[in-house]
């Protein structure tokens, strides 16, 4: 699948080249991810995992509207083929550009966050559309943090997990991102990122919400180092 | 005249290249010999990097002046990044590095590939710094003002600055440079790369033979004060012995450029060793697990570059 497959299984730190997932022979042919990694400077760990075409939800802390972006672009193509990132509509909607990027790359799951009603939940919509192959991107603290400290989560990652308990759940650490895109800007400076995948973990038979969203908040956390 | 030095400079480098290749894979394949693995390893790792660098910098000078100008642009753009990825900065500071970043960096070497010295020399220091000065006052943040601007500064001087005057050599007017390809020029230009790491890995050698007196040990545990000694005096005789690669020199001006080459490149070490201790980072590559970044490896040339160059001009009497 990827060069990270065939490293010696002992490493469990493993770092994936920007370019390692594109076939045949040459210069690879600039893509929308290999740009949108490139310009993030985005170096990708898997610490203790691998990446899985198995359904997913991977859940991140949020500090920029490049999220998603670069998140979804870290991932292997073969991964990201089955993987659509759950957004804000009242962003990824807006201008011609984000409306293509979300519509037509990488195939957005667009929550209206202005809009929620009880037939109508998040959770219900983003489940419906994951479908049984499609694993998600989600930001549990539903908005960009401001001091750049990871907030708490809100609580549509429980439900996620109740009503979904076969999907392992992947903390994912985004660091330095906040920096290149700070809120309320719209042009971005080139630093280097660093996005760290965690171990999966399930919702525990019996535990309460508040002890589940706070593990996995610790989870995303301790990949900070 | 001039072709055969070039293909005499481009043999015998290769010829060390190769030699040193092969120690490296011998010591690998005969760990019994008592010598320690990591170092081992780190040789082999260092040559893999030069026969990198020779190959890029060779790749860069048969395509030409504009074509090595880039590939320093280039350079200095990724350290950059490295630098400021580094250094905690705020969100006042948002635009006024989106303009250093984007805006001062390639114009920067467009006038150093265009050969207006008389620009390019204060376009950064004078302009750019009052630029970042004004703009992070417009963004209305003034918490440590001073602090913040100067990190700014200190990363344009060095990363972007200092390194540019390295493809700037290939400009001067100095004999030999007349001919077409200004084979001469680039002679100059590798042996400054050479010397510069000639000298680092002697500077390493001489600490680990003789190295006594650490020069401040909270900032480097394996940079001596006769390693400096050691690195100064053989990279001045190894210059003197290639005077003959470096046209505008004499034997003992090529020392002299050699002794100075050697310890201005062991205070970019320094300088920047004392940034990463503050920092409390290993290497500027920490973001890349496992692969020290491009800053490591350009931090003695960038604070050499500068110097050679204006010897070269004070040896040769030439007006840029």
């Amino acid at each position: 699948m990827s060069r990270a497959e065939q490293l010696p299984q002992p490493l469990s730190i493993w770092i994936v080249n920007p370019f390692d997932d594109i076939p045949g022979e040459g210069l690879p042919p600039l893509r929308y991810w290999t740009l949108a990694r490139v310009l993030a400077g985005a170096s990708v760990r898997w610490i203790a995992s691998q990446p899985d075409t198995c359904q997913r939800i991977y859940f991140a802390n949020h500090t920029s509207h490049l999220d998603a972006l670069v998140v979804w672009s870290s991932l292997p193509q073969p991964v990201r083929e089955v993987t659509r990132p759950v957004a804000a509509k009242d962003y990824w909607s807006r201008g011609l550009v984000r409306r293509w990027l979300a519509q037509e790359v990488f195939d957005a799951i667009l929550i209206d966050r202005t809009d929620i009603k009880v037939h109508q939940s998040p959770v219900d919509l983003m489940l419906r559309e994951a479908g049984t192959s499609h694993s998600l991107i989600v930001f549990p603290e539903g908005s960009r943090s401001v001091s750049g400290e990871i907030g708490e989560f809100k609580s549509g990652l429980y439900y996620l997990a109740k009503k979904r308990p076969d999907i392992e759940l992947i903390p994912v650490h985004i660091d330095n991102l906040n920096r290149v895109l700070p809120r309320g800007e719209f042009l971005p400076v080139p630093l280097l990122s660093c996005i760290s995948f965690g171990p999966p973990m399930w919702l525990e038979r019996g535990e309460a919400k508040l002890d589940f969203l706070d593990r996995a908040r610790r989870a995303v956390l301790a990949l900070k180092e | 005249m001039n072709d055969l030095r070039t293909i005499a400079l481009i043999t015998g480098v290769l010829a060390l290249l190769t030699a040193a290749t092969g120690v490296g894979q011998f010591l690998k394949r005969h760990p019994d010999r008592g010598l320690d693995p990591a170092a081992v390893r780190t040789f082999n790792l260092r040559i893999r990097g030069w026969w990198i660098l020779c190959t890029v910098l060779a790749a860069a000078f048969w395509l030409g002046t504009t074509a090595t100008v880039v590939l320093f642009g280039l350079v200095s753009f990724w350290a950059l990044r490295e630098f400021i990825t580094l250094t905690p900065t705020r969100k006042g500071d948002h635009r006024a590095l989106f303009w250093v970043f984007f805006a001062f960096t390639p114009l920067h070497y467009v006038l150093v590939g265009l050969d207006r010295y008389d620009i390019f020399s204060v376009f950064l220091p004078v302009y750019a710094t009052l630029f970042v000065l004004a703009r992070v006052a417009f963004a209305g943040d003034y918490k440590r003002f001073l602090e913040r601007t100067a990190k700014i500064q200190a990363g344009l001087v060095v990363c972007v600055y200092c390194l540019s005057f390295a493809p700037a050599l290939l400009q001067l007017p100095i004999e030999g440079s007349e001919t077409v390809g200004r084979s001469a020029n680039f002679r100059l230009l590798f042996f400054l790369i050479l010397l510069v790491q000639f000298a680092d890995c002697m500077q390493y050698v001489w600490s680990r033979m003789l190295g006594r007196r650490l020069v401040a040990a909270s900032v480097s545990s394996n940079r001596t004060w006769e390693g400096l000694l050691g690195s100064a005096t053989s990279t001045a005789l190894l210059a003197a012995a290639l005077w003959w690669a470096a046209p505008p020199f004499q034997p003992w001006q090529a020392a002299l450029a050699g002794l100075v080459v050697a310890t201005m490149g062991f205070a970019g070490g320094m300088t920047m060793s004392a940034i990463k201790r503050d920092r409390g980072v290993k290497d500027y590559g920490t973001l890349v697990v496992g692969h020290g970044g491009v800053l490591d490896r350009i931090d003695s040339i960038c604070f050499a570059a500068p110097v050679f160059y204006h010897i070269t001009l004070l040896v040769t009497g030439a007006r840029p």
